[in-house]
């Protein structure tokens, strides 16, 4: 049963490997990383701030809207593509169960996406640091920013497993997963800021939009993250509201991992049902 | 004797309103070798799905192994190769055998020897991708045979290999069978199963209308035996007319014989003495047996 998990993780790497994925999504969280951390950080470079904390704030957000985008692109294939190209049934026929097949699928795609983070902003970090000459405070930061998006990235695979194993049609599944990004991460935030601008004062700010907030994966992670970040180095609207949270801040993570149990649960009882 | 690898019992399954597969019941045993006949949509597709467990009947019974199909025992006792196998383009050949003998529990040294077997020891560090269809049907029968299945299932195998390599592949599947394994292999190409097989299913839109040895099937379709009587070019019309038949060159006679008539035709010929130069006897061929059944059918709903 490991085994087989291992197996099917080990080859899902591969894969990854081999067709570039890992690389591509290494260099696009390293450039976007590396222009936020070298190009935006620039004015407040006579401030007391360490500059990896004010990169760290705005790879936040970045991770935010390019983790789950990522996530989502590495899973919406992973059963659907497998029902596609037809190389499902012999896998399905061989003694695997399905739900050790989708752990083992999750495994690898999490390792995949892992390693991007891991390098990506890793490299961007030092890349930072040396140019910067940061003072090291950061660190801890950039360290819990990456642990955190690849939680996110966890709970963004799970969603898009529940995608993939619903429809047959890699491109269905494709158009879903963009679907589900677009509505959960952009649609979302922007609806909750929205009203939140339009209420500013309100029982909806003050009581029911922190709620609102950690319900989303996207939102929980972003609000984790600045909510532990030294208040002092940022000046965003949400480190205001982070700063004034009615729940600690750790109901965000267990946001994440309730998301993650919960769309693999999904994801694994639509897959039972499927014939191949 | 034990209870057979696949005991299939009366099953019937239907899709919206379409009746694949109707009362169909059929038992392959270890060390046996089935051939599942039929026209495309028959049902063997379908056939082959319900013991994978990919499916449900809607009643009757499928037993592999005597467990339901799905279940951990029978998934470990059934390899199966499908029609048109795929593989993930991006994995080397060996790397894909590597990956279903861990997922069977089958120690990585035999992967090397599978590759070997089916002749794909050259090209086993080349990436799926770059394969041919004979190829990934051949990788397809690498994976399948690892870990001695006790029950080999094989789709349409030999769709697209080139006849050289279709020898091949059938003696690995004697091979296979000898070693205790029990195989159901379908099949619309008739011709090359005739030796291949020790017993013959038929199916007619989702009913068996013959599940026999081909001898069995010969004797009891009564399709006749072809006799080819050669002649010289001044006698062949005097042979003709002696034996009757249908001249089908400038100097053989054809004739049709009902299996039981055979000695008293084969003494009328040679009753005729130096008038004949050569003949020779053709058993019906699984292609008119085949025909012969699912044709059958069909009369007896017209009549």
């Amino acid at each position: 049963m490991t085994g087989s998990i291992l197996t099917v993780a080990a080859t899902e790497i591969r894969i990854g490997m081999r067709n570039r994925w890992v690389v591509l999504a290494a260099l696009m969280l390293l450039i976007f990383a590396l222009v936020l951390g070298l190009v935006g950080t620039s004015p407040t470079g006579t401030v007391k701030s360490d500059p990896l904390v004010v990169t760290v704030a705005s790879l936040a957000t970045l991770s935010m809207y390019l983790v789950p985008l990522i996530a989502l692109l590495l899973a919406f294939d992973a059963i659907a593509g497998e029902v596609d190209r037809g190389t499902i049934q012999l896998v399905l026929a061989s003694p695997i169960s399905r739900s050790a097949f989708l752990a083992g699928k999750f495994l690898g795609h999490l390792g995949v996406l892992g390693f991007a983070i891991v390098l990506g902003y890793g490299a961007a970090g030092a890349a930072i640091y040396a140019v910067t000459g940061a003072s090291g405070d950061g660190l801890a930061d950039l360290v819990r920013l990456i642990i955190t998006s690849i939680a996110l990235g966890a709970a963004f695979l799970a969603i898009g497993y529940v995608a993939s194993a619903s429809v047959r049609q890699t491109g269905t599944a494709a158009a879903l997963a963009v679907g589900i990004w677009l509505i959960a991460v952009v649609l979302y935030d922007l609806g909750l800021f929205g009203a939140l601008v339009a209420n500013a004062d309100g029982l909806f700010a003050k009581s029911v939009f922190p709620y609102l907030l950690v319900a989303s994966p996207a939102d929980a992670f972003r609000l984790y993250n600045m909510a532990l970040l030294d208040s002092g180095a940022t000046t965003t609207s949400l480190s205001g509201i982070a700063d004034a949270l009615p729940f600690p801040a750790e109901l965000a993570l267990l946001s994440l991992f309730g998301w993650t149990l919960a769309a693999l649960v999904a994801a694994a009882l639509i897959f039972r049902r499927l014939e191949p | 004797m034990s209870a057979p690898v696949l005991q299939i019992d009366q099953v019937s399954k239907t899709f919206q309103s379409i009746r694949a597969l109707d009362g169909v019941s059929l038992n392959v045993a270890a060390g046996e070798r089935v051939a599942l006949l039929g026209h495309n949509g028959a049902g063997k597709t379908t056939l082959f799905r319900l013991i994978l467990g990919f499916t449900k009947p809607d009643c009757g019974s499928i037993r592999i192994a005597g467990e339901d199909p799905g279940t951990d025992v029978a998934r470990n006792a059934v390899s199966y190769l499908p029609e048109s196998v795929m593989f993930p383009k991006t994995l080397t050949g060996r790397e894909i055998v590597t990956f279903y003998a861990r997922l069977k529990s089958v120690p990585k040294t035999e992967v090397d020897p599978l590759l070997e077997r089916v002749g794909l020891a050259d090209a086993a560090d080349r990436y799926a991708g770059t394969y041919s269809k004979g190829m990934r049907q051949r990788l397809g029968l690498a994976q399948a045979l690892a870990g001695r299945p006790r029950l080999l299932l094989l789709d349409e195998p030999t769709s697209g290999l080139d006849p050289l390599s279709r020898q091949d592949f059938y003696s690995l599947v004697d091979d296979v069978a000898a070693a205790g394994s029990a195989v159901l292999l379908s099949s619309h190409s008739l011709s090359e199963l005739e030796a291949k097989t020790d017993r013959v299913a038929i199916l007619r839109t989702g009913q068996l209308v013959a599940n026999a040895s081909l001898e069995q099937l010969q004797a009891e379709s009564a399709v006749p035996l072809r006799i080819r009587v050669r002649a010289r070019h001044d006698s062949v019309v005097e042979v003709n007319e002696r034996l009757g038949g249908a001249r089908i060159n400038g100097q053989s006679v054809e004739l049709l014989c009902p299996v039981p008539d055979k000695m008293s035709r084969l003494a009328a010929i040679s009753a005729l003495g130096p008038l004949v130069t050569d003949f020779d006897v053709s058993q019906p061929s699984l292609d008119e047996i085949y025909r012969h059944y699912s044709t059958r059918a069909e009369k007896e709903r017209k009549s």
